[in-house]
C-alpha cells in the first residue's frame, strides 16, 4: 500500500527546505484534517468486528456462568435433555451433535472429494464450467428447505424404505440432509486445492508412464492434502453448527432421552437451542431453561471456533505451498 | 537395455488389456458427482410437484393472505413483508459498515499485528454458526436494548441478521478491493490526490461490481436464514397483523419467509405440507431472483471497465 | 535400413560433394512428414528427420518454431492436450508410435522425459526415484534401483545421507539431476530433454552436459535447446528449426536443415541456418 505523502514526514527535524516551500508542500490543513477523520471512521468500522466477537463471548459467558451457578451440577449428567424439567444432560445433546455430524461427513466426504477429483482431474474445462455453478447452487439452498426435504423425502424414501428405519423423525434423516448441504462446500474447497497443483507435476507423473488414476491419487491428492483436510474440517464445522435441518427432521422438540440410535429421534446442541426458543413458555426471564440456551451456545461456539482455527492452519499451509 | 527389434517393440507397446481399475475409478468419481447433483434435482422436483399444484389452485391469494390455522386461508403476506423489512435493515447497516471496514483493511491499514488480528477475527466470525448470532441478538437487542428495539421485533431481527452477514460483506468487499490493479491507485496518487480521493474516485468505482456482487450474495444468505430469527423472537405461530402506526409495525410481531416454512413444516395436517412446499417455491424463486440480479449486475458493470 | 532414403534433400548435395558419409547407426526414431495441429493452428509442418541410437540429437531454433512440439510427440505427451492432432508418421524402431494398437503409457515407459523447469514431486528423494518403478510393478530391490539411478545421474554422493529428505529442498541443479535419475530409474530406451539447463546456472549446466555425454553410451538422447553453443558442445546431430510466417500472419514451425552438428555449425547449406548459428538473428 503506497503511503501518500501528506506532509507529515517533512515535519521531522533536519528538513532543509525553504520555509515557504514546506508550507506549500504541507497543503491545505482542512484537507488533511478531513483525511484523518475519514481514516479514523474507517478504522472504527473495522474495529467494530472485534467488538462483535467480544460481545458474543461476553454475553454467552455471562449467562452461561449464571446458569451453571443456578442449577445443581448433577443435573448435567442425567437421563436426558429435558430443560423444562430441569434435566440438562449434556452428553445427550453432545452425542446428538456427534451422531448427526458423523453421518453428515460420511456422506459429504466421499461425495464431495469424489466430485472434486472428477472435476479437477477428469472433466473437460467446459464440463467443469457448467457443472461447478450447479454444485454451488446446492450450497445456497436454505437449511429450512433441506429440513423439509429431509422430513418429506429422505425420511420416507431412504431412511424408512432403504434402511429399514421406523421413525419418521430420525437423526439419520437429519444427518443425511446436513450431509447433502455440506457436500458442495467440501467439493468446492477440495477442488480448488487440487486445481492449484501445478501442471508440471502431472506432466512429470505422466512422463514416468503413470495413468490418470495413479497421477490423481498418488501425486495430485497428496500434493493438495492441506486443502483437502481443510475442506473436511470446514465441512464438519458447518455440520456441527447446522440447526434447521435438525429442528425439522430429527424430532425431539420437547426434549430427548440419551440415545445413540441414529434411526430414532434425537437432539443436537443446535436443535436444543431452537427447541428452547420455540416452546410454549418461550424466551422469558431468568429461568434455568432460558439460561441453558446460552450455556449450550457457549459450548457450540467453542467447538466451532476450535474447528475453524484448525482449518485456518491448513488453509494457510495450502496457500504457502504454491 | 531394451532389446530392440521391430516385432519385439511392437509387442511391447501393445495395450495390455483394458484398464478396468482406471475405468472403475473414474466411474466412481463421476457417480459421486452425479449423486450430489441428483439430490438437488430430486429436491427441486419434489418441492415443485407439491408446491406448484397449490400455487395454481390458490393463485395470488397465497401471496396476499396472512397466516392462519386454517390451511385454506393461510398465506405468506406477513412473511414477505417481514423478510423485506429485515433485508432493509441488513442493507442499511451491514453494507456500509462492512464495506467501510473492508476499505480500511485493504486501503488504509498497515500490516500491523492489530490489523492482522482484525482480519483473522473477521474470518473466524464468518465461521460462527448462525444460531450463535441469534443468541447475541437475544442478549443485546431483545433484552438489553429493548427500549429502542421493542424487544422481539423486526428491528432486533434485522440487526441480528446484519451482524451475521457483516463478516461475509467484509470478506467479499476485501477481495473485490484487492483485485483492483495497483496501477489505478498509483495513477491517482501521481496527480496529487489524497488517499480518500483516490479511494472514492478510482478504487471504489473499479471495485464496485465485485463489491455489489458480494453484497447481494450475502443478502441472499441473510434472506434464507431462520435459526437466529427464531431466537430473537420471530413468531412461529399464527398471528394477526392489523393496521397500526409504522412504529408499532416495526416494534411488533413479525415473521419471515423461511420462518413460516419452518412453522408450517411442523404442523401435522397434510394440507400444510403442500403449503410449506408452496412457500418454499416462493422462497426459492426470490433467492434465484436475488442471485440472478447479482450476476446480472456484475456482468453489466464489468463491461464499463 | 539405410540412411540415404531418409536424409533431408538439403543433405544430398553434401553427399554428392563427398563431404557427408552415410551412417549405419541404427535409427531409433524415423520421423516422416510430421505435422502437428492444435485445433486449427498448425504448430509445426512437415518435419522429416531420423534420430540415431546412442547419439545426442539436438533441436535448435528461435522461440515458437515447434521444436518442443516435435519433442513431445516422441513420447506422446501431446496426447495430454485435448486439441492436439498429429499427422505424418513417427516410427519407433520401425513401429508406428501413433498406431491404433499402441498404448501411450507403454510408450512413455520406454521414452522418458526431463522438463525445462525441474519438477520433483513434493516427496522424499527416495520416493521420487522409486515412483516410476513402483507404478510399473517393480518388485525387486528398490534400494539398489534408487542408488543405481542416483549414481548414474552423478547425484548419489550429494544426497546419499538424506534420501528421506524432501526433494524440493535441493538446489536447482540438484533437482534437475534428480529428475534425470527419476527418468533413468524406469530403464528407458530414450531420454528426451526439453531445454533441461535453461533454468540453471552455468556450473550446474556444465555438470548436466557432462552427464549427458556419459549417459549417451547407454541411452539415446534428444535435446531441445535455446543455447546453440550447448548444441555444438554435446550433440552429434543437429536439426535447425525456424518460424514460417504465412501471408495471413500464421506462424508455423519448419525444419530447415538437419545434419551432423559440425556441418550445421561450420558448413550449413541454408542461409537461414547460417544466419542463426552466426548470431545474425535469433
Amino acid at each position: 500500500m503506497t503511503q501518500v505523502p501528506t506532509g507529515t514526514h517533512l515535519e521531522r527535524p533536519g528538513a532543509s527546505l525553504a520555509p515557504g516551500l514546506s508550507a506549500v508542500l504541507l497543503g491545505d490543513p482542512r484537507r488533511r484534517r478531513r483525511e484523518k477523520l475519514i481514516a479514523a471512521a474507517f478504522r472504527a468500522a473495522a474495529a467494530f468486528s472485534i467488538l462483535v466477537g467480544v460481545l458474543i463471548v461476553v454475553s454467552l459467558l455471562g449467562e452461561a456462568v449464571s446458569f451453571l451457578r443456578s442449577i445443581p451440577l448433577r443435573s448435567l449428567w442425567t437421563d436426558g435433555w429435558f430443560p423444562r424439567r430441569g434435566m440438562f444432560d449434556v452428553k445427550t445433546i453432545l452425542f446428538g451433535t456427534l451422531i448427526v455430524s458423523v453421518i453428515a461427513m460420511v456422506i459429504a466426504a466421499p461425495l464431495g472429494i469424489g466430485a472434486a477429483v472428477f472435476l479437477s482431474e477428469y472433466a473437460s474445462s467446459r464440463f467443469r464450467r457448467t457443472v461447478k455453478p450447479i454444485l454451488e447452487t446446492l450450497a445456497a439452498i436454505p437449511s429450512v428447505v433441506m429440513g423439509f426435504f429431509a422430513l418429506t423425502w429422505i425420511s420416507p424414501s431412504i431412511v424408512e424404505k432403504l434402511m429399514g428405519g421406523n421413525s419418521i423423525f430420525s437423526m439419520m434423516a437429519a444427518g443425511i440432509g446436513v450431509g447433502i448441504l455440506v457436500t458442495p462446500l467440501v467439493a468446492s474447497i477440495a477442488e480448488d486445492a487440487m486445481h492449484a497443483v501445478p501442471q508440471s507435476l502431472r506432466e512429470a507423473s505422466y512422463g514416468l508412464a503413470a495413468r490418470r488414476r495413479t497421477t490423481s491419487v498418488r501425486i495430485v491428492m497428496p500434493a493438495a492434502v492441506s486443502g483437502i483436510v481443510a475442506s473436511l474440517i470446514v465441512g464438519l464445522s458447518r455440520a456441527v453448527g447446522e440447526t434447521m435441518v435438525v429442528a425439522i427432521a430429527a424430532g425431539a422438540s420437547g426434549g430427548s432421552l440419551f440415545t445413540v440410535d441414529p434411526f430414532g429421534p434425537g437432539q443436537t446442541m443446535t436443535g436444543a437451542m431452537a427447541a428452547l426458543a420455540t416452546g410454549s413458555d418461550q424466551v422469558t426471564g431468568n429461568s434455568a431453561a432460558f439460561q441453558s440456551l446460552f450455556f449450550v451456545g457457549l459450548l457450540l461456539f467453542g467447538m466451532t471456533l476450535v474447528l475453524n482455527l484448525i482449518s485456518e492452519r491448513f488453509v494457510r499451509r495450502m496457500r504457502a505451498k504454491y | 537395455m531394451a532389446v530392440t527389434t521391430t516385432d519385439v517393440v511392437r509387442r511391447n507397446l501393445r495395450r495390455q488389456g483394458t484398464d478396468w481399475g482406471g475405468l472403475l475409478f473414474e466411474g466412481a468419481l463421476l457417480f459421486a458427482l452425479l449423486v450430489s447433483l441428483g439430490f438437488l434435482i430430486i429436491l427441486v422436483g419434489q418441492i415443485l410437484v407439491q408446491g406448484l399444484a397449490l400455487l395454481a389452485e390458490r393463485g395470488t391469494s397465497f401471496l396476499t393472505s396472512q397466516s392462519s390455522s386454517l390451511p385454506g386461508r393461510a398465506g405468506v403476506s406477513q412473511a414477505l413483508v417481514g423478510s423485506l423489512m429485515l433485508m432493509l435493515f441488513v442493507v442499511a447497516t451491514a453494507f456500509p459498515l462492512g464495506i467501510a471496514a473492508a476499505v480500511y483493511l485493504e486501503e488504509y491499514a498497515a500490516d500491523t499485528r492489530f490489523n492482522r488480528f482484525i482480519t483473522v477475527n473477521v474470518r473466524n466470525l464468518a465461521g460462527v454458526p448462525s444460531i450463535v448470532y441469534g443468541l447475541l441478538g437475544l442478549a443485546i437487542y431483545v433484552k438489553a436494548m429493548s427500549g429502542f428495539t421493542g424487544g422481539a421485533s423486526v428491528i432486533s431481527g434485522g440487526l441480528t441478521l446484519a451482524i451475521l452477514v457483516l463478516p461475509i460483506v467484509v470478506i467479499t468487499a476485501s477481495e473485490a478491493l484487492r483485485a483492483v490493479p495497483q496501477g489505478i491507485r498509483e495513477a491517482g496518487y501521481g496527480v496529487g490526490a489524497t488517499k480518500w480521493e483516490v479511494v472514492r474516485s478510482h478504487v471504489l468505482p473499479a471495485a464496485a461490481p465485485g463489491i455489489l456482487t458480494g453484497t447481494v450474495l450475502s443478502l441472499a444468505r441473510a434472506f434464507g436464514e431462520t435459526a437466529p430469527l427464531i431466537l430473537v423472537g420471530a413468531v412461529t405461530g399464527v398471528f394477526f397483523t392489523g393496521s397500526g402506526s409504522l412504529v408499532e409495525k416495526f416494534q411488533g410481531a413479525y415473521t419471515s419467509l423461511p420462518t413460516i416454512v419452518y412453522t408450517w413444516s411442523k404442523l401435522p395436517q397434510a394440507e400444510f405440507q403442500k403449503l410449506t412446499a408452496a412457500a418454499i417455491v416462493v422462497l426459492l424463486v426470490m433467492l434465484l431472483t436475488v442471485n440472478g440480479a447479482a450476476i446480472w449486475l456484475r456482468n453489466r458493470y464489468e463491461r464499463k471497465w | 535400413m539405410t540412411d540415404e532414403s531418409t536424409l533431408v534433400p538439403a543433405l544430398t548435395g553434401a553427399l554428392a560433394a563427398g563431404v557427408a558419409t552415410p551412417e549405419t547407426a541404427e535409427i531409433v526414431f524415423d520421423i516422416r512428414n510430421l505435422s502437428v495441429l492444435y485445433g486449427t493452428f498448425l504448430a509445426v509442418r512437415d518435419v522429416t528427420l531420423p534420430v540415431h541410437r546412442n547419439e545426442i540429437t539436438a533441436l535448435i531454433g528461435p522461440s515458437g518454431c515447434g521444436k518442443t512440439t516435435v519433442l513431445r510427440c516422441l513420447n506422446r505427451m501431446n496426447d495430454l492436450v485435448p486439441t492436439a492432432r498429429v499427422e505424418g508418421e513417427i516410427l519407433y524402431h520401425g513401429v508406428d508410435l501413433y498406431g491404433k494398437d499402441v498404448d501411450p503409457v507403454e510408450v512413455r515407459r520406454r521414452i522418458g522425459m526431463v522438463f525445462q523447469k525441474p519438477n520433483p514431486f513434493p516427496k522424499s528423494i527416495y520416493d521420487n526415484i522409486a515412483f516410476g518403478p513402483k507404478i510399473a510393478g517393480f518388485k525387486g530391490d528398490m534400494d539398489a534401483v534408487v542408488e543405481g539411478s542416483l549414481r548414474r545421474a552423478a547425484l548419489w554422493d550429494e544426497v546419499k545421507d538424506k534420501l528421506k529428505g524432501s526433494a524440493t529442498a535441493l538446489s536447482g541443479g540438484q533437482q534437475q539431476r534428480l529428475c534425470i535419475a527419476r527418468a533413468i530409474a524406469v530403464q528407458p530406451d530414450v531420454i528426451l530433454m526439453d531445454e533441461p539447463c535453461s533454468s540453471l546456472d552455468p556450473i550446474a549446466t556444465a555438470r548436466i552436459e557432462g552427464l549427458m555425454r556419459e549417459l549417451v553410451a547407454d541411452y539415446t538422447i534428444v535435446i531441445v535447446t535455446h543455447n546453440m553453443q550447448q548444441a555444438a558442445r554435446v550433440s552429434t546431430r543437429t536439426g535447425f528449426f525456424t518460424v514460417d510466417v504465412s501471408e495471413d500472419g500464421h506462424r508455423t514451425g519448419t525444419l530447415v536443415e538437419y545434419d551432423k552438428t559440425e556441418v550445421v555449425f561450420t558448413r550449413p547449406s541454408d542461409p537461414r541456418t547460417e544466419d542463426y548459428v552466426t548470431g545474425r538473428f535469433g
